[in-house]
This record gives C-alpha cells, sequence and structure tokens, in this order.
C-alpha cells in the first residue's frame, strides 16, 4: 500500500514522520542532528530513498547531509559554498555596502531527473549545484553577478535565496525567489538570469514597482502547468501565466495578505492554499484562528479550512517552506507552525489533525509519496 | 618525530566526526594552533569549516580554544601551544563559546 514520508526541519533537528495511503496512524522518527537548525529537507524525485538536509549552527557553521536509504541513516558531503570569484557587496540594512558571506543553506532541491544533482539556495543570497552527490558544491554566479546585485537586501530574516523550482517541461527554465530581491527566471539552466518581478508593488520599497527589491515570500507551481506561478508576497497574493513576466494580484477575499508559505493541490493545478498570517509585525494568525485558505479558482475567491485547527488563541506562525502536498489520490496537505506542530489533512484542506504537537519551531515541511 | 596531541571536541563534534572521548593526533613540530587543527582535519574530515573558515581559516567566531585553564582563542595561529599540550599532558580544549539558547 502506498504511504507518505513528512520531512520536517526545525529550530532543533530534523524528524521523519511516516504513515500509509489511510495517514491516520503515524510513526515519529527523531530528531535527528539534535541541536542543530535543521532549515530544510527534501527527497530526490527520482530516487525517494535519497534525502538531503541542511544543518546548521551559529557555533559550527553548515553540514550538508545526505541519506541513501530513506533517512536511517545519514552521511555529511561537502559543506564548502565559496562564491565564483570575488563576491564584491550588495546593500546592509543601514544602506551602507555589505560584503557577501555565506551564512546558511535555506534550501534544498534535488533535480527532477539526476540523483546525483541538487541545487542549495543559500543566504547571502547565491545559487549552488552539485553534480556529484554533493560532494562539491558550485555557484552558478550568473545570478549573483545580474546587474542588480549590488543593490538587493536583506528582509528581516537575512539576504535568503529560499524558493527554487525546477521546470518539470522545460530542464533549461529555473525559478527562483530570493528576499528581499524579488524572483528571477533562468532560460538556460542557471546561466543567465532575468527579474520577473512586473506586476508586483511593494509599499515598503522607495519605488514600489521596481525591477528588483520585492520581498517575495514563496512561490509555487504545480507540475503540469509550469508557468502558471502563485506567490505569496510580503503583502499580497500574486499570480503570473506567462512564467513570470507579468503579475497580478489575486488576494481577493482573504482576511490578510501577508503570509508566508503558499502551496497547489497535486490534482488541481487552480486550487492553491495559504495561511493569512496579520500583518509584518505580528507574526500570527488574524483573530488567534489558525485558518489555512484554499481557493478553487486559481486565486481571489478564498475559503476558509478551519475543521481541526485551533479556532481562539492560536499565535504560531508558518514560515515560508513549511507546507506541502503529497501526490495520493486524495491529496494531503501539511504545514508546520513555529509552535511545532504539524498538521495533516488528508482531504485536501477539509479536515485537519496535529500529527505532532510539541516540536521545537518548524522551520520546513516537505512531504515524500511513497509506492 | 611527532607529537600525540590530545584534543577535546564539543559533543555536537564529536558526533559529527563520530568519536566518543578525546582524539589524540600526530602532530610534527612545531606544535601550533593551526598545525594541530591542520593534523585533526585531515583525520576527520567532517570537521572542515565546522572549526575555521573553509578559505580564511580563521577560527569561526563562537569557537574558543583553551588549554592549560588559559583562553589561547586571540593568539595568532601560528603561535606554538604550550609545553603540557605538546607533551600530551594537559589537553587542548575546542570549545563553543556560551551564547544563545
Amino acid at each position: 500500500m502506498s504511504g507518505v514520508r513528512v520531512l520536517v526541519g526545525t529550530r532543533k533537528g530534523a524528524f521523519i514522520l511516516t504513515a500509509d495511503g489511510k495517514r491516520e496512524r503515524w510513526d515519529v522518527s527523531g530528531p535527528h542532528f539534535a541541536g542543530w537548525e535543521i532549515y530544510h529537507v527534501k527527497g530526490s524525485p527520482v530516487d525517494p530513498n535519497r534525502i538531503w538536509a541542511s544543518q546548521t549552527s551559529g557555533w559550527f557553521g553548515q553540514q550538508v547531509q545526505r541519506s541513501d536509504d530513506g533517512g536511517t541513516t545519514w552521511e555529511p558531503v561537502g559543506n564548502e559554498f565559496a562564491y565564483d570569484g570575488v563576491p564584491g557587496t550588495h546593500q546592509w540594512y543601514d544602506g551602507t555596502a555589505h560584503p557577501w558571506e555565506f551564512a546558511r543553506v535555506w534550501h534544498l532541491e534535488p533535480s527532477l531527473t539526476d540523483p546525483e544533482t541538487v541545487y542549495a539556495g543559500v543566504e547571502d543570497a547565491a545559487l549552488f549545484r552539485s553534480r556529484d552527490g554533493g560532494k562539491s558544491w558550485h555557484e552558478l554566479s550568473g545570478l549573483r553577478k545580474h546587474g542588480s546585485g549590488p543593490n538587493w537586501q536583506p528582509g528581516a530574516g537575512g539576504m535568503c535565496l529560499h524558493t527554487i523550482l525546477l521546470d518539470p517541461k522545460n530542464p533549461r527554465r529555473i525559478f527562483i525567489a530570493i528576499s528581499a530581491a524579488g524572483a528571477f527566471r533562468s532560460d538556460d539552466a542557471g546561466e543567465t538570469w532575468q527579474p520577473i518581478n512586473r506586476g508586483l508593488k511593494s509599499e515598503g520599497i522607495p519605488d514600489p514597482d521596481a525591477e528588483v527589491g520585492h520581498c517575495v515570500h514563496r512561490i509555487a507551481q504545480h507540475p503540469a502547468r509550469p508557468e502558471v506561478l502563485y506567490m505569496q508576497k510580503h503583502w499580497d497574493v500574486m499570480r503570473s501565466d506567462d512564467g513570470g513576466d507579468s503579475w497580478r494580484e489575486v488576494s481577493g477575499n482573504l482576511p490578510s495578505d501577508f503570509g508566508f508559505p503558499i502551496d497547489v493541490h497535486a490534482h488541481e493545478p487552480e486550487t492553491v492554499y495559504v495561511v493569512p498570517i496579520k500583518s509584518d509585525s505580528e507574526h500570527f494568525p488574524p483573530d488567534g484562528r489558525l485558518r489555512v485558505y484554499r481557493s478553487r479558482s486559481g486565486g481571489n475567491e478564498w475559503q476558509a479550512l478551519t475543521e481541526g485547527l485551533p479556532q481562539r488563541d492560536c499565535y504560531v506562525n508558518v514560515l515560508r517552506d513549511a507546507m506541502a502536498v503529497d501526490r495520493l489520490d486524495s491529496c494531503g496537505i501539511y504545514f508546520g507552525t513555529t509552535g511545532g506542530q504539524v498538521y495533516a489533512s488528508p482531504d485536501g484542506g477539509d479536515h485537519w489533525t496535529a500529527i505532532v504537537r510539541d516540536l521545537p519551531p518548524v522551520l520546513s515541511v516537505e512531504v515524500q509519496t511513497l509506492p | 618525530m611527532t607529537y600525540a596531541v590530545r584534543i577535546v571536541l564539543p559533543a555536537h563534534l564529536k558526533k559529527l566526526a563520530r568519536v566518543s572521548g578525546e582524539v589524540t593526533v600526530e602532530v610534527a613540530p612545531p606544535v601550533t594552533h593551526r598545525s594541530l587543527l591542520d593534523a585533526l582535519e585531515a583525520r576527520h574530515p567532517t570537521l572542515r569549516g565546522t572549526i575555521r573558515d573553509h578559505r580564511t581559516l580563521k577560527r569561526r567566531p563562537f569557537v574558543r580554544f583553551f588549554a592549560c585553564e588559559q583562553d589561547l582563542s586571540h593568539d595568532p595561529p601560528d603561535t606554538p601551544l604550550p609545553d603540557a599540550v605538546v607533551d600530551g599532558a594537559e589537553p587542548y580544549l575546542v570549545v563553543g563559546a556560551m551564547a544563545g539558547g
């Protein structure tokens, strides 16, 4: 019988939650790498037993761990992320020029076709790739060397490259997003990049519709329609139907259009999920009610999903990489909170239960659908 | 000729290097911070980048080096280590600085 493996990164370790296709009874393993911040854990779509984890520490720096047995055992692989050439400077919070410095890996995106290839989005913002199973990492420096690089500046969480989308129909197309530079696209497998922020408006920057400078929180796509992109921006939920060439707002009737994660139903490309957060300073659900919002029309019209979620006195946040979907016939939706809960809905968001309630603050959630 | 130098690692790095207790490494003279850490990283490559930066080889900000009840963290890298460390009477301590929660 098919099943799912939920990969959870937290402030103090990684956890792996497994269930069969009913998704009612869960086994919990972990903490793996106890005491370390695990920014992201993700499995290879080519080989589900191969899983990557970004392990980081303010004391001891960055590690990348690789499992080849579905998360039972792990091996550290290469951890040297050296920028290509002289890295130059970007903007600092006070407007001064600040040298590019590697801090950590925020996101690991395994190749759709080659289990040895994996991409890493890092802080300070850059994209790296390994083609040898993680032993060595090389920067795709055309992104950082895009002419706007010296004007990029960090968001409150750091200047992180947090989103990497590989186009399943066009292997030369890659989308990435950076806080707070915006979204970028490559059509030549990562060699050169162009900003794709036309239509975004951000009141927090001097020129609200500037080419770069937008605090994009997350981008999602459906594999069957990779030219359609959904974006949760700092404020505003956005949609593009042309691979990012233009964007329009689809926040519609959301109680707040601030938030972090956004994801798409596995079988319905127009069904989208967000978790509204009250504001940029009040990082918790409006009215203390944890609600996932679902649009079945690709945005604008949103329905609150509340059954099984706390509807009073709830003041957690859901971070940008902490929502995922499985690919079972009845699509499961998962998200983790800064309060340590991981919620699952096996029916597309209609009913929710907490798989676990008391983990460290959740940084990321990914799901593998197993045969 | 080499010296057998004892090193005590913090718990997270012991786990990463898959060792328990002290680590002893053989170091050719002169025994300095640099030559000792070079020997440690050669024997346990997973520790590269965890104590010193990969490229600059500078001590990471929240890592400290203690020995003989002295804080040696600010020594230049080629400073000779105390005789008691070189001859194995005292260990060289790699310490995660008290910071954060």
